[in-house]
């Protein structure tokens, strides 16, 4: 919709004040960073790069010199003859973004750009993504369904599900103060309880596990058994069976070099506690499938 | 004490053994899979255009008529001497490329509207569409066609109210039915070349600013080149060989009826004549080469 792609069925896509919802794709100051890339495989790096440039009639020199510039920025000048082809994965992503960016357009909208990526390149990208974005100062919108990555890269997140938005905020906000279930739940483990007829979520990090004797002064506390251990590298995630009721996941850091100091077994009867101001209320709301969209 | 069980060998069945046989050994597996096919192209195809190259340099006895087979360029010297041949093959050779050029021109919107607009049940309904005319004799459709160009068929007679007249027999009507006849080949494999074409390339051409006309010209022209060129193969090649369509809406002569007319009473000037559209297909492949048409994209 914000590319000119669907027509709103009601309302109005505004770029800087601009109503351009009647206009065409290519009357809008958007480009795009399409999921699968959509690179031209008939033309080399450059002349993909180039492609917006002759349209909108850059003279050549200036052509030239934003190409290369653009092949600078995502540090691929040495590959500006190659094809398509002949790229790996996270070149080809790089190429999408250089044919995207050298335009300057007001708004590039990224559809999950880092998809087709193993992880240690998208986590690599994701950092070169959001150091590009501050040098051209240009609005992101990026779509993604990694939570992770949309709290990484963005300045302000958009939750949708099922094409409603759920709640607008602050990565930090979202994560912290989510307005329903839907969105706890999506955004990481919200572990849902239901007490006295309210409904509340406290994040896994915010819980800690209890020895015997262990003061638990000025938290809220509930004992329960463990039902699941499970060792992943840097936290511990446990999760307990509440004797009250519901079940509640907690995640605890590995501080200790060995798991020694800790040795609580499945089934050991435990208690869980969580400071009063970590407790989320939330409206009930069954959750769906989704996807989750991010601005920068 | 435990008894010492032996384990008897399974004994394995015929088609296990076969399959034991190729296991681990693919060159094996390849030979056996092609020697078949391969041996049909090699004896049938090769071999026959082999004997039909050695036949070209045999001879006619002119007082008896028989065959001789010894080795002679008479055939070939009749050929680029006379007038009459060369004026056939240009214009075989120029109704070919007018065929092409017309079924590229048909071809390419119906191709595109069926792998790009069309969803995909009409989709399949169109191919089927497309390839319905090859489900009917060949001869069939000529003959149809030769109904229709009648000086009282139906194109006249469609015509007549408006004071026109339909091309009649000639070279127009040859120029038209095999446009007709071979339109097939063309829309199949452009419409195959288009499909592989992802919709987020033509979108992406759209995003960067390009209006529809450039796309073609830019992005799906050069992508389904290829297409084309597999395309015109077939619908210039069948033109070029093609001698019964002439014969019936045509009033002028082309490489095939000069073929056909010679297969009976002088062979080895048939054979040599044949020999003309394979070296026009082979310069055309080259030039096709040559333009990047059998490039991987």
């Amino acid at each position: 919709m914000i590319a000119g792609f669907e027509e709103p069925d009601s309302g109005r896509v505004e770029i800087a004040g601009l109503d351009v919802s009647g206009l065409a794709p290519y009357d809008r100051e958007v480009n795009t960073v399409f999921q699968d890339y959509a690179l031209f495989p008939h033309m080399s790096v450059a002349e993909n790069i180039a492609y917006g440039l002759e349209v909108a009639k850059v003279p050549k020199g200036e052509r030239r010199e934003r190409v290369s510039g653009a092949l600078e920025m995502v540090r691929l000048s040495d590959h500006d003859d190659r094809k398509p082809s002949e790229l790996s994965g996270g070149q080809r992503q790089r190429v999408a973004l250089a044919r995207a960016i050298v335009n300057r357009p007001r708004v590039l909208l990224l559809d999950e750009p880092l998809g087709a990526l193993d992880l240690k390149l998208r986590e690599q990208m994701q950092v070169e993504l959001k150091q590009i974005q501050s040098e051209v100062d240009i609005t992101f919108v990026y779509v993604t369904h990694d939570q992770d990555e949309a709290l990484t890269m963005s300045d302000r997140v958009a939750v949708f599900n099922k094409g409603k938005i759920e709640q607008v905020s602050l990565p930090r906000d979202l994560y912290e103060h989510p307005v329903n279930e839907f969105v706890a739940d999506f955004v990481g483990i919200s572990n849902a309880l239901d007490r006295d007829g309210k409904r509340f979520t406290i994040r896994p990090e915010k819980i800690r596990l209890f020895e015997s004797g262990e003061s638990t002064e000025g938290l809220d506390t509930e004992s329960g058994r463990i039902s699941e251990i499970a060792y992943v590298g840097m936290v511990t995630r446990i999760s307990v069976a509440l004797d009250s009721g519901g079940a509640i996941q907690l995640a605890r850091q590995n501080i200790e070099a060995e798991s020694s100091s800790h040795n609580e077994a499945i089934n050991d009867q435990v208690v869980v506690g969580w400071r009063p101001d970590h407790v989320v209320p939330i409206q009930s709301q069954i959750p769906n499938e989704s996807s989750e969209e991010k601005s920068s | 004490m435990a008894a010492e069980a032996t384990v008897p060998a399974p004994r394995r069945s015929a088609g296990k053994r076969l399959a034991d046989l190729f296991q681990g050994r693919p060159r094996l597996t390849v030979a056996a899979l092609l020697a078949a096919p391969l041996g049909w192209l090699v004896i049938g195809y090769l071999g026959s255009l082999g004997v039909m190259l050695v036949a070209s340099f045999w001879h006619l006895n002119e007082l008896s008529g028989e065959v001789q087979q010894g080795f002679t360029f008479d055939n070939y010297t009749q050929l680029f001497t006379g007038d009459v041949y060369r004026t056939i093959a240009l214009r075989t050779v120029g109704i070919a490329a007018a065929v092409t050029v017309t079924d590229a021109i048909l071809a390419f919107p119906i191709a595109f509207f069926m792998a790009k607009v069309a969803k995909p049940s009409m989709r399949s309904l169109l191919v089927v569409a497309v390839l319905l005319p090859l489900w009917s004799s060949y001869l069939v459709k000529v003959g149809a066609w030769r109904l229709m160009l009648s000086q009282d068929g139906a194109i006249n007679w469609a015509l007549e109210p408006f004071g026109l007249h339909g091309p009649g027999f000639g070279t127009t009507a040859v120029w038209l039915v095999m446009a007709y006849i071979w339109l097939p080949y063309m829309i199949i494999p452009i419409y195959a070349g288009m499909e592989r074409i992802p919709d987020s390339v033509l979108n992406a051409s759209e995003d960067l600013g390009a209006k529809p006309l450039r796309t073609f010209r830019k992005v799906i022209l050069p992508l389904t080149f290829p297409a084309v060129v597999a395309g015109s193969i077939f619908t210039f090649s069948l033109t070029l060989g093609d001698y019964i369509t002439p014969a019936n809406v045509g009033t002028k002569q082309f490489i095939g009826n000069l073929v056909y007319s010679n297969f009976v009473s002088n062979l080895p000037l048939a054979a040599a004549i044949t020999t003309t559209p394979i070296a026009v297909m082979v310069i055309y492949l080259l030039v096709a080469r040559r333009f990047g048409a059998f490039e991987h994209v």
